[in-house]
């Protein structure tokens, strides 16, 4: 089964929490992962940002679920890498 | 639990509000029970049991009054806050830390505005009650109750002041003054 290791997500979100509570609670999905939220746009109510997210294994589900209960909605999956464990050197 | 509720009155945005109606509902009551106390004093004094019992009335009163009103408009901004929000992301958010909040924040919004005006009111009757519990005290009930209720709303004033960031001796002043202002009016009013 493959691992998610890296994703790009195009996520639109209001503007609480901000960005670092907002990363944090993604950060908090999964030990050991880093994450970055970058705003690209800004409404009266709402920020269009890029979140990208690297771990060893992103638990995929886990974040979009988090993210939709901090208000936020996941537009599009704009990069992803993944990994077969067995293939690696 | 702590946690979340914090997240959820950041998320809100709630503290600032919560810290007004807490000073504003507050000095309502101080100055409430400074009145009726006023009253009784100008009266020539009454029973402290029918003093206790009058302020205790009015404090009850003010905590209803007070988490009521603040409970219903709360609600209804916060309402229509989550609406405004909803059309701006386009998705329903009851099911969200956002619904959480619209939920529970004017609870605890209420909850400050009501037992606020409470806590100062027990804090000014204590005189009273020390007196009835057979406590010796400096000066006759009322007149320390009296002094009690302008230590309060002094402190208060400082806290304001503190808040604010001006000098909280200068801001304690103030309330002061318009404590002393109110006791004054009392006294020429009813004496």
């Amino acid at each position: 089964m493959s691992l998610i290791k890296r994703i790009v997500l195009d996520v639109l979100k209001p503007h609480q929490p901000n960005a670092l509570d907002f990363a944090s609670a993604i950060a908090d999905q999964k030990s050991g992962s880093r994450v970055k939220v970058t705003v690209t746009e800004m409404d009266e109510k709402t920020e269009t940002t890029v979140v990208v997210i690297e771990s060893d294994d992103i638990p995929y589900h886990e974040i979009v679920d988090t993210i939709t209960a901090l208000g936020a909605s996941v537009h599009s999956i704009d990069e992803v890498e993944v990994s077969n464990p067995s293939s690696e050197v | 639990m702590f946690d979340r509720l914090r997240f959820l009155f950041q998320l809100a945005r709630a503290h600032s509000i919560a810290r007004r109606y807490f000073i504003t509902n507050g000095f309502d009551g101080a100055l409430t029970i400074l009145g009726l106390n006023m009253g009784f004093y100008v009266s020539g004094g009454v029973d402290v049991a029918v003093a206790i019992s009058a302020c205790l009335g009015a404090a009850i009163a003010l905590t209803v009054s007070g988490f009521a009103s603040a409970y219903v408009s709360e609600a209804a901004e916060r309402e229509q806050e989550l609406r405004e929000l909803e059309q701006a992301l386009v998705r329903d958010l009851e099911d969200t830390a956002h619904g959480r909040a619209a939920r529970l924040v004017p609870l605890l919004i209420g909850t400050v505005n009501g037992f606020s005006p409470f806590l100062m009111a027990l804090v000014i009757i204590t005189p009273l009650w020390l007196s009835q519990a057979g406590i010796a005290l400096p000066m006759a009930p009322l007149e320390v109750s009296i002094v009690v209720a302008f230590i309060s709303l002094f402190l208060l004033g400082a806290f304001i002041g503190r808040v604010s960031g001006r000098f909280w001796l200068w801001s304690g002043l103030r309330t002061l003054l318009i404590a002393a202002l109110t006791a004054g009016i009392i006294l020429v009013v009813g004496g």
